[in-house]
Formats: C-alpha cells, sequence, structure tokens
C-alpha cells in the first residue's frame, strides 16, 4: 500500500493468502490426574500435543464461553477441586503471549507448583472428577481460495468456517513463532498495511467469540476500505 | 442373513442455512483426498438404537462428500444376541458367569459373517463388542481397521474384557465417548462423540401450534414452567429421585413436571419402575407421567422444546444424547454429573450440575429464579452442541481419522 496526494491505493500481495482449515482429533491419553498433586505430575510429563490440546485447541472449541472460560486445567480446577484461586491464576495464563509449548508449559508448571507447595493440604484432595489428559492430531485442509487483495481477503475471512477462522487466528502463533496471528502477519508483510495488521492482532480472543472477533476484524477492514 | 443397507439422501446443503457455508464447505475440502476412497461400517443392527439411528444419517451424507461408504449389518441368532445382551450388561459391571458356550456361539457368528460380508474396503469401523471378531478377516497390511466402542468401558467384568481385548487390540485404534469410558489399550483411542441431527424428526423446529397441541394432548399447563425428563422408565434413570426434586421445587414455584419415556408395556422391569413412579407422583395433577410410543420423535422433540427447564438426574449414564437435544433446543439443562454428561454440560457454562436430589432441587429454583441467567446457558449450550455434538461434525471427526491413518501408512 501506498499513499499518494493524501489518498490511499491498496496494494496486490505478492504472495497471495491461501485460506485453510483444520480439524483435530483428540486422542486420549494414558495419564489422569485424581488430584492437583497429580495434575502438576501430568502436566509435567504429557506432550505438547496434550498441553496443545488443553490450551489452545480448547480455546478453539469453546470460543463462545467469554466469561471465564479460558483452557481446561482452569476449567477442571475450578469446577472439580474448587479451587478459585488457583484456578484464576491458571486462566489468566494468556496463549497470546507465548510462542512454544514448552514456556507455556513451564508457567502453568510454576503456577501449579507454587500452590501445590503453599497448600500441601488441597495438592492431595482429591477432585469431584478425574482429569483426562487427551492430544490433539491436526489434519489440515487448503480451502482452494486466496487473496491477493484487501477485497479479496475480506471475502475469503467473510465465507470461513470456525475452524479455519481459529487455525489463522489463534493456532497460528505457535506456527510462526510470532507473537501475532496469519492474519496479521499477511496484512503486514504482503500489503503493507501495518496499522491494520496491529489493530487485528489486539482483538482478544478470551472475550470475544471466534464470530465476534472476525466481525471486528470485518469491520476493521471496511474502515480501511473506505480510505481508499 | 447379513446385509448392506441402503439408504435415503440427505442433501448435504441443506445443513448449510443452520450451520453456515463455510462449515459444509469446509467438510468438502477435508474429504476432497478421500474421494472414491472405500469404508464400511458395520454394525450388529439395522433398526433400533443410538448406532443405527446415527448410521442411518451419518451414510447418506458420507456420501454427499462422494466417498464410497457401505454400511453392512452382521447378522445372528437369537442365541447369539443373547450373548452379546449378557456380555454388554458384563461391561457395564453387571455380573456375569462366563460360560465357554457363550464364548463359542460369539466366535462361531462372527466367524459365519467373516465367510459372508466382503470386508476389503480401507478404512473398516467396527461398532461395538458384537462384530469385534471380524478383525480376524483382516489381511496383513491392507488396510485400516478401527473400532468404535458406544459403551461404558471403565468398569467391565475382567473375563467377557479379557476376551474382547484379544481382538479389540489388533484394531489400528479405538474410539470411545468419553476418556472415561476407555481402556489402557496398546493401540490408540481416540475421542468420537455421538451426536444428534439437527435436521431430523426429534431435532428440527416446530411450528408453535404443533407444540400447542402435543401440550394440549397431554394435559399439561403452557402459562406455568414445565420441568421435563425425557427418559425410559430406568430406575438408573432415577424418575423417583426427579419427583423428590420437584417436590422441593413446588414449594417455592407453581410449577409442573414431565415424566415422558418409551411405553413401559414390553418391559418388565421398566413396568415396575412405571409404578413406583406412579407411586410417588401419588396423584398430583401437575405430574404428568407420560408412556410415549417407541418412535416418538416429534413428540419429545415439542415436549423438550415447550419446557421450561429439562432435567437429566440420571443415576448411571453412558453419554446421555437427550442432555445435547435439549441444549441444542436452547434449554437450561440441570443434570447429574455421570457418564458423558459433564462432556455436554459445563457447569455454569451451558448448565447446571447436581449429585443428588437436594442440589437438583437447588439448581432448579436457583435458574427459575434468574430466567436471564437460565437463557444464557441455553444459548451457550446451543453454541456447544453446534460445535461438538452435531451429526456433521461427527462426520468430520470420521474424515480426520481417515486422513490420519491414511497418513501413519
Amino acid at each position: 500500500m501506498f499513499r499518494k496526494g493524501g489518498s490511499v491505493r491498496m496494494n496486490t500481495a505478492e504472495t497471495p493468502f491461501e485460506f485453510v482449515t483444520v480439524s483435530y482429533l483428540t486422542r486420549i491419553g494414558n495419564q489422569s490426574a485424581d488430584t492437583l498433586a497429580e495434575l502438576l505430575t501430568g502436566l509435567e510429563n504429557c506432550s505438547d500435543a496434550s498441553i496443545f490440546h488443553h490450551t489452545y485447541q480448547t480455546l478453539g472449541s469453546h470460543h463462545f464461553l467469554t466469561e471465564g472460560f479460558s483452557n481446561d486445567f482452569a476449567q477442571w480446577v475450578l469446577a472439580d477441586t474448587n479451587r478459585n484461586d488457583l484456578a484464576e491464576q491458571l486462566a489468566a495464563l494468556d496463549i497470546r503471549d507465548y510462542v512454544s509449548i514448552a514456556a507455556l508449559r513451564s508457567d502453568l508448571c510454576r503456577v501449579l507448583g507454587d500452590f501445590c507447595a503453599g497448600f500441601p493440604h488441597f495438592a492431595r484432595q482429591s477432585a469431584l472428577e478425574r482429569f483426562y489428559f487427551c492430544e490433539s492430531v491436526e489434519v489440515t485442509a487448503p480451502l482452494g481460495r486466496s487473496a491477493r487483495t484487501l477485497d479479496e481477503f475480506r471475502d475469503g475471512l467473510a465465507h470461513l468456517s470456525h475452524a479455519g477462522f481459529y487455525f489463522h487466528f489463534i493456532s497460528s502463533r505457535l506456527r510462526l513463532q510470532l507473537q501475532t496471528n496469519d492474519f496479521s502477519h499477511w496484512l503486514s508483510d504482503g500489503l503493507g498495511l501495518q496499522t491494520l495488521a496491529d489493530s487485528v492482532n489486539h482483538i482478544d480472543i478470551y472475550t470475544n467469540t471466534l464470530d465476534s472477533s472476525r466481525a471486528k476484524l470485518l469491520r476493521l477492514i471496511d474502515r480501511e476500505r473506505r480510505k481508499t | 442373513m447379513s446385509e448392506t443397507l441402503a439408504v435415503t439422501r440427505i442433501p448435504l446443503d441443506d445443513y448449510a442455512e443452520l450451520l453456515g457455508a463455510g462449515e459444509i464447505e469446509e467438510l468438502r475440502a477435508l474429504a476432497k483426498p478421500l474421494r472414491g476412497r472405500s469404508i464400511q461400517m458395520v454394525n450388529s443392527t439395522a433398526v433400533g438404537g443410538g448406532v443405527a439411528e446415527i448410521l442411518m444419517r451419518l451414510v447418506p451424507l458420507a456420501e454427499e462428500l462422494d466417498l464410497n461408504i457401505k454400511w453392512e449389518v452382521m447378522s445372528g441368532g437369537e442365541d447369539f444376541f443373547e450373548v452379546t445382551k449378557s456380555f454388554h450388561n458384563a461391561l457395564h459391571g453387571a455380573p456375569y458367569h462366563a460360560r465357554q458356550r457363550d464364548f463359542e456361539i460369539f466366535l462361531a457368528y462372527n466367524e459365519r459373517n467373516r465367510a459372508a460380508l466382503p470386508l476389503d474396503a480401507e478404512f473398516v469401523v467396527i461398532h461395538d463388542p458384537q462384530p469385534s471378531a471380524l478383525i480376524d478377516a483382516r489381511k496383513p497390511g491392507s488396510n485400516h481397521w478401527v473400532w468404535r466402542c458406544h459403551i461404558d468401558l471403565s468398569h467391565p467384568h475382567r473375563g467377557v474384557w479379557d476376551f474382547l481385548d484379544t481382538f479389540v487390540s489388533r484394531y489400528d485404534g479405538a474410539m470411545f465417548s468419553s476418556p472415561e469410558f476407555s481402556r489402557q489399550l496398546p493401540i490408540p483411542q481416540y475421542l468420537f462423540y455421538p451426536a444428534i441431527d439437527p435436521l431430523s424428526e426429534k431435532n428440527c423446529d416446530l411450528e408453535p401450534e404443533f407444540i400447542a397441541q402435543i401440550l394440549t394432548r397431554y394435559q399439561v399447563d403452557p402459562h406455568r414452567p414445565i420441568l421435563t425428563q425425557i427418559s425410559r422408565f430406568d430406575r438408573l434413570k432415577d424418575p423417583v429421585g426427579v419427583i423428590r426434586a420437584y417436590r422441593i421445587v413446588k414449594r417455592y414455584f407453581d410449577c409442573q413436571l414431565v415424566l415422558a419415556g418409551g411405553s413401559a408395556s414390553d418391559d418388565p422391569e421398566g413396568a415396575i419402575v412405571l409404578k413406583e413412579v406412579l407411586r410417588e407422583a401419588d396423584g398430583d395433577p401437575d405430574i404428568r407421567v407420560i408412556e410415549l410410543p417407541a418412535w416418538a420423535p416429534l413428540e419429545v422433540n415439542a415436549l423438550q422444546r415447550a419446557s421450561t427447564i429439562v432435567i437429566q438426574k440420571s443415576l448411571r449414564e453412558g453419554f446421555g444424547l437427550t442432555v445435547s437435544e435439549a441444549l441444542w433446543k436452547k434449554k437450561p439443562v440441570v443434570a447429574s454429573a455421570v457418564g458423558g454428561i459433564p462432556i455436554q454440560i459445563i457447569h455454569k457454562h451451558t448448565g447446571l450440575l447436581a449429585h443428588s436430589v437436594e442440589g437438583t432441587a437447588y439448581q432448579i429454583r436457583f435458574l427459575l429464579s434468574h430466567p436471564e441467567i437460565a437463557a444464557k446457558l441455553g444459548e451457550h449450550g446451543h453454541e456447544h452442541v453446534k460445535e461438538n455434538f452435531l451429526i456433521t461434525q461427527k462426520l468430520k471427526r470420521y474424515l480426520t481419522l481417515f486422513l490420519t491413518l491414511a497418513r501413519s501408512s
């Protein structure tokens, strides 16, 4: 994009944005936890795919819950062990702050480990229901739609399924190893729309559903298009 | 005789209005690499029961995606189904005295079906224990076999499970409805939720006039709160406990209770439970105990849609799909935290869980006092079902499984 005489003209990206969708198979793991201490052991030893499943993936499959649902660990601590304080700390870990599962695991273990060390009697209490560690097995599929301009991008975005939107907007952070998402990355690198890219990246995925996130994104794009 | 079932076409695009065109486009994109590849679903009954009900809808939808899918039903005599029923109960933890003859009958019928069924598809999905020994028909390395277990194996009879395990462990994977229902197995285990069909008679939208007509037929007052439990008359569904919870609620709210389930006339135990229920109801004019015909999807649909709150106070449960049916209709649900119910009811997000008669009554009172919270739970419950427990999601899960299996080879 470049400005000429105060007006804004849209660029055509050299590399198109390719819309992709994703589907996850949930694999049941061999670990489960009946106490907070066991949850900690599980967190220390489970696979990266398991951490991903219970944090990133669960945010996608429960995107419609915007009031206090953050990840499976926090939800289990709240509903099955009744430790509201610990649940809040676990829920406060924001996946946008991480570009690796290792770093996220480390912080989950730190929060839980500190609690177990501080309250060993709570750490050993049985939960109402067990926590079962699962893993996500990911399959992606190209949707056969691409965009080189902002108009084409908007059109593709409007037609994207929830899973496709989740793939580009949430799980992409790990793939890119950057604190951004596919959309912002392309808007910035492909079209040179850095301000728009930043605004898109600031949409709160915890307090918005996938639908309301998409609606905000579309509004931001429309505002940008009106500048032309 | 074993048979290949023909199913009625269901246009996939019919779902686009409910789910959005993007979701249908996504199914087509995932199915593209699987076009024309062969799949066989094998179970033991063509009609009746949840598995047949699901396959009846799933198979035509898979055909819409150009998958070469067939549904085979194994054959068996009365002796076979008596044995498999006792196995089924034993796997649920009921007492069972193992007899060598039972295992021989089981193996003999599986062998007979192995000879009769062309088990040569690239992906073979065997449903439940009855046809599990068909795995002996597998040629080494030629195709992918997976076992879909629809029952709760958390506390199985040791002897029966050890026998089945010799077959199950030879599959490429096993699917369970809840992690809690699974076993420690040497093969990958996947989570596969049961599903409801939003376009089926049990779940489709209904005209308000039809709902009103059903309420009139069963003498339910549409102007006062209606609490409903839809379940067969079975002690494990705790209908007597539901009445006791209702009586507590009744002290505070002028409400009605509807207990509706399949006819108990051909089920001796059901008839006994029905008597217990009527005794507990004690002629209360606000308790409607309704014996529905064996197949009454529209009546069930109407009663659920007319309800203020839907209850599922089971003492033990499989997955409990009636919960998803109610959530799909945006109903607030109060249910026991047993079996697959906590997967559907995320406490305080998509419904309320309870652990006792008193707890059930309290949650109902809370929702009757806070209709705005009840409405929100119903809305979230609807979204939860849309995202996780619809037949289209189940189809997507199967596509993902087949793609994963194909990738692994």
